[in-house]
Protein backbone atom coordinates (compact mmCIF):
# COMPACT_ATOMS: atom_id res chain seq x y z
CA UNK A 1 0.00 0.00 0.00
CA UNK A 2 1.59 3.52 -1.06
CA UNK A 3 0.00 6.38 1.08
CA UNK A 4 0.79 9.76 0.58
CA UNK A 5 0.90 12.87 3.06
CA UNK A 6 -0.70 16.33 1.45
CA UNK A 7 2.44 18.10 1.89
CA UNK A 8 1.58 21.79 1.09
CA UNK A 9 1.65 23.10 4.54
CA UNK A 10 1.21 21.82 8.08
CA UNK A 11 2.74 19.30 10.49
CA UNK A 12 3.55 16.62 7.56
CA UNK A 13 6.71 15.74 9.18
CA UNK A 14 5.07 14.37 12.36
CA UNK A 15 1.97 12.26 10.68
CA UNK A 16 5.53 10.86 8.60
CA UNK A 17 7.31 9.48 11.45
CA UNK A 18 3.82 8.14 12.62
CA UNK A 19 2.88 6.23 9.50
CA UNK A 20 6.53 5.20 9.66
CA UNK A 21 5.50 3.17 13.14
CA UNK A 22 3.20 1.63 11.22
CA UNK A 23 5.69 -0.29 9.05
CA UNK A 24 4.55 2.36 6.02
CA UNK A 25 6.89 4.79 4.03
CA UNK A 26 4.47 7.45 2.40
CA UNK A 27 5.99 9.43 0.61
CA UNK A 28 5.24 14.00 0.21
CA UNK A 29 2.43 14.83 -1.71
CA UNK A 30 2.70 18.45 -3.42
CA UNK A 31 2.23 17.43 -7.10
CA UNK A 32 -0.58 15.60 -9.32
CA UNK A 33 2.19 13.31 -10.50
CA UNK A 34 2.83 12.77 -6.77
CA UNK A 35 -0.91 12.22 -5.76
CA UNK A 36 -1.48 9.69 -9.27
CA UNK A 37 1.44 7.17 -7.15
CA UNK A 38 -0.69 6.78 -4.12
CA UNK A 39 -3.56 4.26 -3.07
CA UNK A 40 -4.47 6.41 -0.25
CA UNK A 41 -4.03 10.04 1.62
CA UNK A 42 -3.84 11.89 5.08
CA UNK A 43 -4.25 15.26 5.57
CA UNK A 44 -2.07 17.34 7.70
CA UNK A 45 -2.95 19.36 10.60
CA UNK A 46 -2.71 22.74 10.06
CA UNK A 47 -4.32 25.79 8.57
CA UNK A 48 -7.47 24.60 6.79
CA UNK A 49 -7.68 27.64 4.42
CA UNK A 50 -3.98 27.35 3.48
CA UNK A 51 -4.15 23.98 2.45
CA UNK A 52 -7.04 24.34 0.57
CA UNK A 53 -6.08 27.52 -1.33
CA UNK A 54 -2.98 25.91 -2.63
CA UNK A 55 -4.11 22.70 -3.26
CA UNK A 56 -6.36 24.63 -6.33
CA UNK A 57 -3.49 26.79 -6.75
CA UNK A 58 -0.97 23.21 -7.85
CA UNK A 59 -3.77 21.58 -9.51
CA UNK A 60 -4.49 18.87 -6.89
CA UNK A 61 -8.23 20.46 -5.80
CA UNK A 62 -9.93 19.00 -8.72
CA UNK A 63 -7.86 15.61 -8.34
CA UNK A 64 -8.16 14.95 -4.85
CA UNK A 65 -11.80 15.58 -4.93
CA UNK A 66 -12.24 12.77 -7.63
CA UNK A 67 -9.97 10.71 -5.88
CA UNK A 68 -12.15 10.62 -3.29
CA UNK A 69 -15.38 10.19 -4.87
CA UNK A 70 -13.31 6.71 -6.58
CA UNK A 71 -13.15 5.29 -2.67
CA UNK A 72 -9.54 6.29 -2.09
CA UNK A 73 -9.13 5.78 1.63
CA UNK A 74 -8.73 9.13 3.65
CA UNK A 75 -7.51 10.25 7.03
CA UNK A 76 -7.77 14.14 8.47
CA UNK A 77 -6.81 14.98 11.61
CA UNK A 78 -8.15 18.67 12.19
CA UNK A 79 -7.73 20.44 9.79
CA UNK A 80 -7.88 17.53 7.44
CA UNK A 81 -11.27 16.79 9.34
CA UNK A 82 -12.17 20.18 7.91
CA UNK A 83 -11.11 19.71 4.73
CA UNK A 84 -12.86 16.27 4.15
CA UNK A 85 -16.69 17.25 5.39
CA UNK A 86 -19.45 18.41 3.63
CA UNK A 87 -20.67 21.44 5.38
CA UNK A 88 -17.70 23.72 7.41
CA UNK A 89 -19.35 26.41 9.68
CA UNK A 90 -17.41 29.19 10.48
CA UNK A 91 -15.74 28.67 7.29
CA UNK A 92 -13.85 31.78 5.71
CA UNK A 93 -15.73 33.09 3.20
CA UNK A 94 -15.19 30.92 -0.41
CA UNK A 95 -12.89 28.40 1.65
CA UNK A 96 -12.00 25.43 -0.41
CA UNK A 97 -12.80 21.99 0.47
CA UNK A 98 -12.69 18.80 -0.79
CA UNK A 99 -15.89 16.91 0.90
CA UNK A 100 -17.31 13.71 0.90
CA UNK A 101 -17.31 12.64 4.31
CA UNK A 102 -21.17 13.44 5.45
CA UNK A 103 -20.50 15.22 8.30
CA UNK A 104 -20.58 19.02 9.46
CA UNK A 105 -17.94 20.49 11.13
CA UNK A 106 -17.52 23.92 12.96
CA UNK A 107 -14.24 25.16 12.85
CA UNK A 108 -12.08 26.46 15.80
CA UNK A 109 -15.30 24.87 17.63
CA UNK A 110 -13.31 24.31 21.17
CA UNK A 111 -12.00 28.02 21.02
CA UNK A 112 -8.88 30.15 20.38
CA UNK A 113 -5.28 29.17 21.32
CA UNK A 114 -5.26 29.36 24.97
CA UNK A 115 -8.50 27.29 24.98
CA UNK A 116 -6.46 24.49 23.47
CA UNK A 117 -6.14 21.23 25.44
CA UNK A 118 -5.61 17.48 26.21
CA UNK A 119 -7.63 14.56 27.56
CA UNK A 120 -7.80 11.32 27.85
CA UNK A 121 -10.55 9.84 25.11
CA UNK A 122 -12.15 6.68 24.93
CA UNK A 123 -11.49 5.45 21.01
CA UNK A 124 -14.12 2.85 19.97
CA UNK A 125 -11.53 0.42 17.86
CA UNK A 126 -12.40 -2.22 20.34
CA UNK A 127 -9.73 -1.60 22.99
CA UNK A 128 -10.26 -0.48 26.78
CA UNK A 129 -7.62 1.76 26.98
CA UNK A 130 -7.67 5.26 26.64
CA UNK A 131 -5.89 7.83 23.73
CA UNK A 132 -4.31 10.61 24.88
CA UNK A 133 -5.91 13.24 22.34
CA UNK A 134 -4.47 17.01 21.81
CA UNK A 135 -7.03 19.42 20.51
CA UNK A 136 -5.20 22.64 19.04
CA UNK A 137 -7.99 25.27 17.91
CA UNK A 138 -9.61 22.19 17.22
CA UNK A 139 -12.98 22.01 15.02
CA UNK A 140 -15.93 19.51 16.10
CA UNK A 141 -18.86 17.46 14.25
CA UNK A 142 -21.78 19.27 15.14
CA UNK A 143 -24.03 16.78 12.29
CA UNK A 144 -23.39 13.29 10.85
CA UNK A 145 -25.00 11.32 7.89
CA UNK A 146 -26.69 7.92 8.52
CA UNK A 147 -23.77 6.56 6.88
CA UNK A 148 -21.25 8.30 9.81
CA UNK A 149 -19.70 6.30 12.38
CA UNK A 150 -18.84 7.90 15.47
CA UNK A 151 -15.92 6.75 17.29
CA UNK A 152 -14.92 9.24 19.93
CA UNK A 153 -16.61 12.36 21.72
CA UNK A 154 -15.47 15.54 23.90
CA UNK A 155 -18.39 16.68 26.23
CA UNK A 156 -21.13 15.22 23.74
CA UNK A 157 -19.70 16.57 20.10
CA UNK A 158 -18.11 13.59 18.11
CA UNK A 159 -14.08 14.34 17.25
CA UNK A 160 -13.50 10.82 15.81
CA UNK A 161 -15.59 10.00 12.60
CA UNK A 162 -15.62 7.52 9.80
CA UNK A 163 -17.76 7.05 7.21
CA UNK A 164 -16.49 3.89 4.25
CA UNK A 165 -12.94 4.73 3.40
CA UNK A 166 -12.82 8.27 4.68
CA UNK A 167 -11.75 8.84 8.74
CA UNK A 168 -11.12 12.21 10.49
CA UNK A 169 -10.18 13.31 13.91
CA UNK A 170 -10.24 16.87 15.42
CA UNK A 171 -7.58 16.16 17.61
CA UNK A 172 -3.87 15.40 16.57
CA UNK A 173 -2.92 11.59 16.68
CA UNK A 174 0.40 12.92 15.48
CA UNK A 175 1.63 15.27 18.14
CA UNK A 176 1.53 12.19 21.32
CA UNK A 177 3.93 9.01 19.85
CA UNK A 178 1.08 7.12 20.12
CA UNK A 179 0.35 5.75 17.03
CA UNK A 180 -3.35 3.80 17.57
CA UNK A 181 -5.23 6.14 15.05
CA UNK A 182 -2.60 6.00 12.56
CA UNK A 183 -2.94 2.21 13.15
CA UNK A 184 -6.47 1.57 13.00
CA UNK A 185 -6.72 3.91 9.83
CA UNK A 186 -4.11 1.79 7.62
CA UNK A 187 -5.31 -1.28 8.93
CA UNK A 188 -8.96 -1.03 9.42
CA UNK A 189 -9.71 1.94 7.18
CA UNK A 190 -7.76 1.93 4.45
CA UNK A 191 -6.19 -1.77 4.05
CA UNK A 192 -10.10 -3.57 3.87
CA UNK A 193 -10.98 -0.16 1.46
CA UNK A 194 -8.36 -1.27 -0.86
CA UNK A 195 -8.49 -4.63 -0.88
CA UNK A 196 -12.05 -4.58 -1.47
CA UNK A 197 -11.35 -2.49 -4.68
CA UNK A 198 -8.81 -5.72 -6.11
CA UNK B 1 -11.76 13.36 31.87
CA UNK B 2 -9.30 15.57 32.64
CA UNK B 3 -8.73 18.48 30.33
CA UNK B 4 -5.42 20.28 30.33
CA UNK B 5 -4.57 23.43 28.86
CA UNK B 6 -1.65 25.03 27.73
CA UNK B 7 0.61 22.18 28.53
CA UNK B 8 3.80 22.68 26.60
CA UNK B 9 2.59 19.91 23.95
CA UNK B 10 -0.08 22.11 23.35
CA UNK B 11 1.87 25.23 23.14
CA UNK B 12 4.81 23.39 21.10
CA UNK B 13 2.24 21.88 18.73
CA UNK B 14 0.79 24.74 18.06
CA UNK B 15 3.48 25.71 16.22
CA UNK B 16 3.63 22.27 14.66
CA UNK B 17 0.45 22.88 12.77
CA UNK B 18 2.01 26.46 11.14
CA UNK B 19 4.99 24.56 9.31
CA UNK B 20 5.36 25.38 6.14
CA UNK B 21 3.71 28.76 6.19
CA UNK B 22 3.71 32.27 6.32
CA UNK B 23 2.98 34.61 9.49
CA UNK B 24 2.19 38.32 8.40
CA UNK B 25 2.57 41.53 9.57
CA UNK B 26 -0.94 43.23 9.85
CA UNK B 27 -1.77 46.69 10.94
CA UNK B 28 -5.38 46.65 10.18
CA UNK B 29 -8.86 44.25 9.69
CA UNK B 30 -8.16 45.08 5.85
CA UNK B 31 -4.42 43.85 5.66
CA UNK B 32 -5.52 40.70 7.42
CA UNK B 33 -8.22 39.93 5.12
CA UNK B 34 -6.38 40.33 2.35
CA UNK B 35 -3.30 38.06 3.75
CA UNK B 36 -5.49 35.53 5.06
CA UNK B 37 -7.13 35.55 1.44
CA UNK B 38 -3.31 35.11 0.05
CA UNK B 39 -3.05 32.18 1.95
CA UNK B 40 -0.90 33.56 5.55
CA UNK B 41 -0.88 30.60 8.46
CA UNK B 42 -1.73 33.25 10.80
CA UNK B 43 -1.25 37.06 11.19
CA UNK B 44 0.23 39.24 13.58
CA UNK B 45 -1.53 42.43 14.46
CA UNK B 46 0.47 45.37 15.59
CA UNK B 47 0.34 48.97 15.10
CA UNK B 48 3.21 49.71 12.80
CA UNK B 49 4.74 47.38 10.83
CA UNK B 50 8.96 47.53 11.29
CA UNK B 51 9.82 50.14 8.29
CA UNK B 52 7.29 52.37 10.09
CA UNK B 53 8.68 52.06 13.38
CA UNK B 54 11.98 52.60 12.22
CA UNK B 55 11.42 55.26 10.22
CA UNK B 56 9.51 57.08 12.82
CA UNK B 57 11.26 56.31 16.15
CA UNK B 58 9.99 56.85 19.49
CA UNK B 59 8.59 53.90 21.88
CA UNK B 60 6.98 51.08 20.26
CA UNK B 61 4.47 48.96 22.56
CA UNK B 62 1.78 46.81 22.46
CA UNK B 63 -0.95 47.15 20.30
CA UNK B 64 -4.17 48.92 21.12
CA UNK B 65 -6.55 46.15 22.08
CA UNK B 66 -9.46 47.84 20.16
CA UNK B 67 -7.28 47.06 16.96
CA UNK B 68 -6.27 43.44 17.65
CA UNK B 69 -10.17 42.22 18.26
CA UNK B 70 -11.20 44.03 14.61
CA UNK B 71 -8.69 41.86 13.65
CA UNK B 72 -9.55 38.84 15.64
CA UNK B 73 -13.21 39.16 14.22
CA UNK B 74 -12.05 40.00 10.63
CA UNK B 75 -10.16 36.49 10.26
CA UNK B 76 -10.68 32.76 10.68
CA UNK B 77 -6.53 32.15 11.15
CA UNK B 78 -4.84 32.43 14.14
CA UNK B 79 -4.19 36.13 15.63
CA UNK B 80 -0.69 37.08 17.17
CA UNK B 81 0.29 39.59 18.45
CA UNK B 82 3.78 41.08 19.85
CA UNK B 83 4.46 42.23 23.66
CA UNK B 84 7.96 44.34 24.84
CA UNK B 85 10.63 42.12 26.01
CA UNK B 86 10.08 41.67 29.21
CA UNK B 87 6.82 43.21 29.80
CA UNK B 88 4.75 40.28 31.28
CA UNK B 89 1.66 42.87 31.92
CA UNK B 90 1.32 43.70 28.01
CA UNK B 91 1.80 40.01 27.63
CA UNK B 92 -0.89 39.25 30.34
CA UNK B 93 -3.39 41.74 28.62
CA UNK B 94 -2.81 39.98 24.97
CA UNK B 95 -3.72 36.56 26.94
CA UNK B 96 -6.69 38.02 28.11
CA UNK B 97 -7.76 39.05 24.46
CA UNK B 98 -7.25 35.33 23.48
CA UNK B 99 -4.54 36.00 21.10
CA UNK B 100 -3.05 32.91 19.85
CA UNK B 101 0.51 32.97 20.42
CA UNK B 102 2.92 36.35 21.98
CA UNK B 103 5.45 37.40 20.24
CA UNK B 104 8.49 38.69 22.94
CA UNK B 105 9.48 40.79 20.31
CA UNK B 106 12.78 42.74 20.32
CA UNK B 107 10.92 44.98 16.94
CA UNK B 108 9.04 46.77 20.18
CA UNK B 109 11.22 48.77 22.67
CA UNK B 110 12.15 46.75 25.67
CA UNK B 111 10.54 47.23 29.16
CA UNK B 112 13.49 44.80 30.54
CA UNK B 113 17.22 45.12 29.64
CA UNK B 114 17.85 42.24 31.60
CA UNK B 115 15.04 39.77 32.42
CA UNK B 116 12.71 37.99 29.41
CA UNK B 117 8.83 37.13 30.50
CA UNK B 118 8.84 33.85 32.29
CA UNK B 119 6.38 32.30 29.65
CA UNK B 120 5.97 29.67 31.94
CA UNK B 121 3.40 31.41 33.36
CA UNK B 122 1.14 31.87 30.80
CA UNK B 123 -1.90 29.35 29.22
CA UNK B 124 -0.96 31.47 25.00
CA UNK B 125 1.97 30.37 23.93
CA UNK B 126 5.45 32.46 23.46
CA UNK B 127 7.49 33.03 20.08
CA UNK B 128 10.80 34.74 21.14
CA UNK B 129 13.52 35.96 18.35
CA UNK B 130 17.36 34.70 18.55
CA UNK B 131 20.33 35.48 16.74
CA UNK B 132 21.99 32.13 17.72
CA UNK B 133 21.72 28.46 19.39
CA UNK B 134 22.62 29.70 23.33
CA UNK B 135 19.74 32.93 22.83
CA UNK B 136 17.15 30.10 21.21
CA UNK B 137 17.59 27.93 24.30
CA UNK B 138 17.81 30.29 26.91
CA UNK B 139 14.35 31.69 25.44
CA UNK B 140 13.18 27.98 25.74
CA UNK B 141 14.56 27.85 29.55
CA UNK B 142 12.03 30.59 30.04
CA UNK B 143 9.19 28.64 28.39
CA UNK B 144 9.04 29.64 24.83
CA UNK B 145 7.35 27.14 22.42
CA UNK B 146 8.64 28.60 19.36
CA UNK B 147 11.73 29.79 18.01
CA UNK B 148 12.20 32.72 15.41
CA UNK B 149 15.43 33.86 13.80
CA UNK B 150 15.34 37.29 14.17
CA UNK B 151 17.03 38.76 10.98
CA UNK B 152 17.13 42.74 11.33
CA UNK B 153 13.04 43.56 11.01
CA UNK B 154 11.98 46.24 9.03
CA UNK B 155 14.93 46.58 6.48
CA UNK B 156 14.16 44.22 3.83
CA UNK B 157 17.68 43.16 3.54
CA UNK B 158 17.83 39.11 4.41
CA UNK B 159 21.18 39.13 5.14
CA UNK B 160 21.23 39.19 8.69
CA UNK B 161 18.65 36.55 8.33
CA UNK B 162 20.87 34.57 6.76
CA UNK B 163 23.22 34.96 9.34
CA UNK B 164 21.57 33.73 11.70
CA UNK B 165 19.73 30.80 10.17
CA UNK B 166 23.40 29.71 9.54
CA UNK B 167 24.61 30.51 13.05
CA UNK B 168 21.99 28.33 14.93
CA UNK B 169 22.22 25.35 12.09
CA UNK B 170 26.53 25.46 12.78
CA UNK B 171 26.04 25.42 16.41
CA UNK B 172 23.15 22.52 16.01
CA UNK B 173 25.58 21.01 13.58
CA UNK B 174 28.53 21.02 15.99
CA UNK B 175 26.91 20.03 18.76
CA UNK B 176 25.86 16.93 17.36
CA UNK B 177 29.49 16.15 16.33
CA UNK B 178 30.49 16.50 19.82
CA UNK B 179 31.84 13.49 22.84
CA UNK B 180 28.96 13.21 25.45
CA UNK B 181 31.47 14.53 27.82
CA UNK B 182 32.02 17.60 26.05
CA UNK B 183 28.59 19.16 26.25
CA UNK B 184 29.03 20.16 29.75
CA UNK B 185 31.88 22.89 28.28
CA UNK B 186 29.34 23.63 25.26
CA UNK B 187 26.61 24.02 27.66
CA UNK B 188 29.04 26.82 29.48
CA UNK B 189 30.06 28.25 26.13
CA UNK B 190 26.43 28.67 24.79
CA UNK B 191 25.41 30.16 28.19
CA UNK B 192 22.58 27.85 28.18
CA UNK B 193 21.10 25.10 30.08
CA UNK B 194 22.90 21.87 29.74
CA UNK B 195 19.77 19.74 29.34
CA UNK B 196 18.57 21.57 26.45
CA UNK B 197 21.89 21.35 25.19
CA UNK B 198 22.39 17.78 25.37
CA UNK B 199 18.44 17.07 24.18
CA UNK B 200 20.09 19.40 20.62
CA UNK B 201 22.73 17.26 20.47
CA UNK B 202 21.47 14.01 20.68
CA UNK B 203 17.95 15.12 18.41
CA UNK B 204 20.06 17.55 15.67
CA UNK B 205 17.62 20.04 16.23
CA UNK B 206 15.79 22.42 18.19
CA UNK B 207 13.43 21.23 20.76
CA UNK B 208 10.55 23.50 19.35
CA UNK B 209 9.49 24.93 15.52
CA UNK B 210 12.49 27.28 14.22
CA UNK B 211 10.85 29.76 11.83
CA UNK B 212 13.04 32.70 10.13
CA UNK B 213 11.91 36.50 10.75
CA UNK B 214 13.69 39.90 9.14
CA UNK B 215 14.38 40.83 5.79
CA UNK B 216 12.45 38.99 4.05
CA UNK B 217 10.59 40.80 0.77
CA UNK B 218 10.76 38.30 -1.83
CA UNK B 219 9.18 34.84 -2.92
CA UNK B 220 13.30 33.90 -3.37
CA UNK B 221 14.19 35.60 0.02
CA UNK B 222 11.20 32.95 1.89
CA UNK B 223 12.52 30.43 -0.42
CA UNK B 224 16.08 30.62 0.74
CA UNK B 225 15.38 30.84 4.25
CA UNK B 226 13.34 27.23 3.84
CA UNK B 227 16.51 25.79 1.98
CA UNK B 228 18.39 27.30 5.27
CA UNK B 229 15.96 24.33 7.09
CA UNK B 230 13.29 27.31 8.55
CA UNK B 231 10.24 25.23 9.30
CA UNK B 232 8.11 28.74 7.95
CA UNK B 233 8.79 32.30 7.40
CA UNK B 234 7.27 35.22 9.28
CA UNK B 235 6.88 38.71 6.55
CA UNK B 236 6.73 42.02 8.18
CA UNK B 237 7.17 45.41 5.99
CA UNK B 238 7.99 42.83 3.07
CA UNK B 239 4.23 42.40 2.01
CA UNK B 240 2.22 45.94 2.93
CA UNK B 241 5.01 47.76 2.08
CA UNK B 242 5.53 46.62 -0.90
CA UNK B 243 3.70 47.86 -4.60
CA UNK B 244 0.97 45.10 -5.14
CA UNK B 245 0.26 43.45 -1.43
CA UNK B 246 -2.61 40.91 -2.15
CA UNK B 247 -0.23 39.14 -5.34
CA UNK B 248 2.82 39.43 -3.17
CA UNK B 249 2.10 37.90 -0.36
CA UNK B 250 0.07 34.75 -2.47
CA UNK B 251 3.31 34.23 -4.13
CA UNK B 252 5.58 34.01 -0.62
CA UNK B 253 3.07 31.58 0.38
CA UNK B 254 3.54 29.46 -2.96
CA UNK B 255 7.66 29.98 -3.01
CA UNK B 256 6.98 28.74 0.41
CA UNK B 257 5.56 25.43 -0.12
CA UNK B 258 7.87 24.79 -3.27
CA UNK B 259 11.20 26.36 -1.82
CA UNK B 260 13.11 23.47 -3.67
CA UNK B 261 11.28 24.15 -7.13
CA UNK B 262 12.93 26.87 -8.72
CA UNK B 263 10.41 26.94 -11.89
CA UNK B 264 7.62 27.43 -9.46
CA UNK B 265 9.56 30.31 -7.47
CA UNK B 266 10.05 31.60 -11.06
CA UNK B 267 6.64 31.93 -11.80
CA UNK B 268 5.07 33.39 -8.70
CA UNK B 269 7.91 36.41 -8.93
CA UNK B 270 6.64 37.38 -12.06
CA UNK B 271 5.24 40.79 -12.17
CA UNK B 272 5.06 41.62 -8.71
CA UNK B 273 5.74 45.55 -9.11
CA UNK B 274 7.73 47.02 -6.73
CA UNK B 275 9.03 45.16 -3.85
CA UNK B 276 9.48 47.59 -0.44
CA UNK B 277 12.79 49.65 -1.35
CA UNK B 278 14.77 48.41 2.11
CA UNK B 279 17.72 49.62 3.87
CA UNK B 280 20.96 47.93 3.98
CA UNK B 281 21.99 46.98 6.95
CA UNK B 282 25.14 47.93 6.80
CA UNK B 283 24.59 51.44 6.88
CA UNK B 284 22.47 51.33 9.87
CA UNK B 285 23.89 52.12 12.89
CA UNK B 286 24.65 49.70 15.50
CA UNK B 287 22.48 51.72 18.70
CA UNK B 288 19.31 50.81 15.33
CA UNK B 289 19.60 47.40 14.97
CA UNK B 290 16.95 45.61 16.72
CA UNK B 291 18.68 42.42 16.51
CA UNK B 292 20.95 43.09 19.42
CA UNK B 293 17.99 43.27 21.73
CA UNK B 294 17.40 40.16 23.69
CA UNK B 295 19.96 38.64 26.33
Amino acid sequence: MKVGVLALQGDVREHIKALNACNINPIEVRRPSELAEVDALVLPGGESTTIGQLSEIFGLYDLIKARISQGMPVYGSCAGMILLANEVLDAKVGQKIFGGLDITVRRNAFGRQVDSFESDIDFADGSAAKVRAVFIRAPWVEKTGPDVQILASVESHPVAVRSKSLFATSFHPELTGDHRIHRYFIEEVARPALEKVK
Amino acid sequence: MSEVKGTGRVKRGMAEMLKGGVIMDVVNAEQAKIAEDAGAVAVMALERVPADIRAQGGVARMSDPDMIEKIQAAVSIPVMAKARIGHFVEAQVLQSLGVDYIDESEVLTPADYENHIDKWDFTVPFVCGATNLGEALRRINEGAAMIRSKGEAGTGDVSNAMQHMRKIGGEIRRLSSMREDELYVAAKELQAPYELVKEVAQSGKLPVVLFTAGGIATPADAALMMSMGADGVFIGSGIFKSGNPAERAAACVKATTFWNDAKVIADASRGLGEAMVGINVADLPAPHRLAERGW
